[in-house]
């Protein structure tokens, strides 16, 4: 049985790893709530976007003379899957689920006999992917040097994509990154972002919407309004992820404080009886020895 | 006689409320949008928007780059990327 000082030692050492996990909880809870209030003002934005496309796209017509961005390229044969992951850890199984999917994604692409491809954000899918993947990541993207991922990070990513595509390194591009539906429950999600998937053709109101204007043309504002529909989406996104990666990291260190605290109860009741035990071997002897005499 | 218009950007609602006019920088050459304007859609310059709270205010000036306008029953919405 362990010493008493042992067991000492131990109590404390798990009361200080209970402080960390409290303290890492708190400071997720106040994360998550302005990650949730970006989240939500970014909705504006992209219900708009998605508006004006979908009007567009009920007036004309997918043909080889749309923009490469929506009609793609033709073929489907390379698949790039871009994987957005946190920087950081203690947010439990988050990462990993995401990782996962792609995975699951990758493999089912493999057996297709595509070519598949990683582009990675964030640095917490890295490792995983690499271990597997190791020759086909295209590109990591760094953004630990910014505090909550952004607008221009997303603006960044989407550019460097959009020039990928249009060099031809890939035909496809999927979107993994974790949806946020409450604290507790976070989705890893899987989503086409190039070609474009079409947006939902809003049915025209009747007259208001026949008699509308396009300067230039549905066309051009179509070729200059994809790109920056694929910059919303990867912003949204991004703005996603953190959300779920606070929810994630809140409830992963709640159950974290918990554990913490069922091991303190049961190693302060060894503690008790081992004192206890001592006391009374103890007392025993000093009585034995009294009895002798 | 007012004409509600919003400036929207990816981060957050920057503008909602009732001016006179603004005058936007299109693709294809400036444009004034009064209240009841026909439903009309553009792209815009990377430029400044002229707001004008008043008929004869001087204009506000709101550099944006990556917009995109709508004009609609509702007013006109500029989708803006970046804003200042």
């Amino acid at each position: 049985m362990a010493s008493l000082k042992e067991l000492k030692g131990r109590i404390n050492s798990v009361k200080s790893t209970q402080k960390i996990t409290k303290a890492k909880q708190m400071v997720a809870a106040a994360k998550l709530r302005k990650a949730q209030a970006a989240a939500e003002s970014a909705r504006p934005y992209a219900a708009r976007l998605a508006e004006v496309m979908g009007s567009l796209a009920s007036k004309i017509t997918v043909s080889e003379n749309s923009p490469k961005l929506l009609a793609g390229t033709g073929s489907d044969k390379v698949h790039l899957l871009v994987v957005a992951n946190s920087d950081k850890g203690l947010c439990g199984a988050f990462n990993s689920n995401i990782v996962k999917a792609a995975r699951v994604k990758a493999r089912e692409l493999e057996a297709q006999g595509k070519t598949v491809l990683f582009y990675l954000v964030g640095r917490k899918g890295r490792a995983p992917l690499r271990r597997e993947f190791p020759k086909q990541i295209a590109h990591m993207f760094d953004t630990t040097d910014v505090r909550d991922p952004g607008f221009d990070e997303a603006e960044r990513i989407a550019n460097e994509l959009v020039a990928m595509y249009e060099a031809g390194k890939f035909d496809v591009a999927h979107l993994f990154y974790s949806k946020f539906r409450s604290a507790l429950l976070q989705e890893p999600t899987d989503q086409q972002i190039i070609p474009v998937p079409a947006p939902k053709a809003v049915a025209a109101t009747a007259g208001a919407d026949a008699v509308t204007e396009y300067e230039p043309e549905e066309e051009e504002i179509l070729a200059a309004l994809l790109p920056r529909y694929l910059r919303t989406q990867l912003f949204g996104a991004l703005l996603e992820n953190a959300a779920s990666e606070q929810g994630a990291s809140m409830t992963a260190m709640d159950n974290a404080t918990r554990n913490a605290g069922d091991l303190i109860k049961k190693l302060t009741i060894v503690y008790n009886r081992t004192r206890q035990a001592a006391i009374t071997t103890e007392l025993v002897e000093i009585i034995a020895g009294a009895e002798a005499l | 006689m007012a004409l509600h218009f919003e400036l929207v950007t990816p981060a957050k609602l920057v503008r909602s409320e009732d001016v006179h006019m603004v005058v936007v920088p299109g693709t294809e050459g400036e444009f004034g949008v009064l209240e009841g304007h026909a439903p009309f859609m553009s792209t815009i310059a990377d430029g400044a928007l002229k707001v004008y709270r008043t008929e004869n205010a001087t204009p506000e000036e709101i550099r944006i780059t990556g917009g995109f306008a709508e004009v609609g029953d509702k007013g006109l919405t500029v989708l803006a990327e970046h804003v200042g």
